[in-house]
């Protein structure tokens, strides 16, 4: 097979030697078994080793190498190069402090994951095996549990945007939704307590970019959508 | 103040369906006054003023004013939320919308009830 050069676009900045960020343009020779973007970046430090990255498991589980690609956020090792349109354009998170190169600075997402308790709630006392539940009722935890929290939904958000340090945003509240539809939970109407609050909850105008984003194929705005519910459910 | 982050205002639910309820009633007003504008037998001022003679299209055209200006404070607070950081200004904002569509609610009867 041939040798395929990808060109590049990448967002450069190290706060110790630029004194502001730029956009670097670059290309890397690919191998035949370099398909997906995460591949073409691991190439890439091999020649310049001072681009900086987050990747771990490179296959979508851990949430590492989320970043903008070609003006959208997604998962560098779920991203098929193929798919892309040259040249490559790379950002980090955008609403996100950088902290160098494609790597920012995470807490105030983080902060806004455990704003919500993102664990079970239970005060009864342990069960000998487990705490069971009908197969209906773990139903409802299907697309909320397999959130990776790699951040491209937040940091696609407007309203996250806006009040990264209020509004707990897309993935905060699709964790939220899924230990309020916990049949095994106890702390219910705590959680909507927690929630009931103009920024926390009502920054969220559903325009659906979280959804859009999402390198699971998850859908926060529905999840969001359903706390409303229940919050309505509760109050009339 | 001590310079923290604080939210928990405990309100929300109330403005989002308030939102939800005032779009549903402008959008049925507005059919009920199309047709009502539409079969006029007439474009005159007579007919139009007739039209806001009774009592009742009065009332609906009034609480459209209403669903109106709340919807609109609902919004234009959510805005300032968004863009405008210091509290102070936020609120000083906050009260002159208020006050403006207090004002407009009024002038809105003034104006219904002199036609």
């Amino acid at each position: 097979m041939t040798k395929r050069t990808l060109q590049l676009k990448i967002y450069r900045y190290d706060p110790d030697k630029d004194e502001k960020p730029y956009m670097q343009d670059i290309s890397v020779e690919l191998e035949a078994s370099d398909k997906k973007l995460l591949d073409a970046l691991v190439r890439l430090k091999g020649v310049d080793d001072t681009l900086s990255f987050r990747r771990s498991c490179r296959e979508g589980v851990c949430g590492s190498d989320a970043m903008n690609i070609n003006g959208k956020n997604g998962l560098a090792c779920l991203t098929d190069l193929e798919s892309l349109p040259q040249p490559v354009v790379l950002r980090p998170l955008p609403g996100l402090p950088v902290i160098r190169d494609l790597i920012v600075d995470m807490t105030q997402f983080f902060k806004q994951y455990h704003s919500i308790k993102p664990y079970l709630i239970n005060n009864d006392p342990t069960p000998e095996r487990e705490r069971l539940q009908t197969p209906e009722d773990r139903e409802e935890l299907n697309g909320l549990y397999e959130c990776i929290l790699c951040a491209c939904c937040s940091t696609s958000c407007p309203s996250f945007w806006w009040n990264p340090d209020k509004f707990v945003g897309p993935a905060g509240l699709l964790a939220a939704y899924r230990f309020l539809a916990d049949t095994r939970d106890q702390a219910t109407s705590e959680r909507l307590d927690n929630l009931e609050d103009p920024y926390r909850l009502f920054r969220c105008h559903s325009i659906m970019n979280c959804v859009d984003v999402c390198p699971k194929g998850l859908n926060p705005t529905r999840a969001i959508g359903k706390i409303k519910d229940m919050m309505v459910a509760r109050a009339v | 103040m001590v310079k923290r982050i604080v939210v928990g205002a405990h309100y929300g639910l109330r403005d989002w369906i308030g939102q939800r309820a005032s779009a549903v009633y402008m959008a049925i007003y507005t059919v009920i006054f199309a047709i009502a504008a539409l079969t006029l037998p007439e474009m005159s001022y007579e007919a139009w003023s007739g039209l806001f003679s009774g009592g009742l299209m009065r009332f609906l055209t009034f609480l459209f004013f209403l669903a109106l200006f709340y919807h609109a404070w609902i919004g234009v607070r959510d805005i300032f939320m968004d863009y405008i950081k210091p509290t102070g200004l936020r609120l000083a904002l906050h009260v002159v919308v208020l006050f403006l569509l207090f004002g407009y609610a009024g002038w809105a009867a003034q104006i219904l009830w002199r036609l």
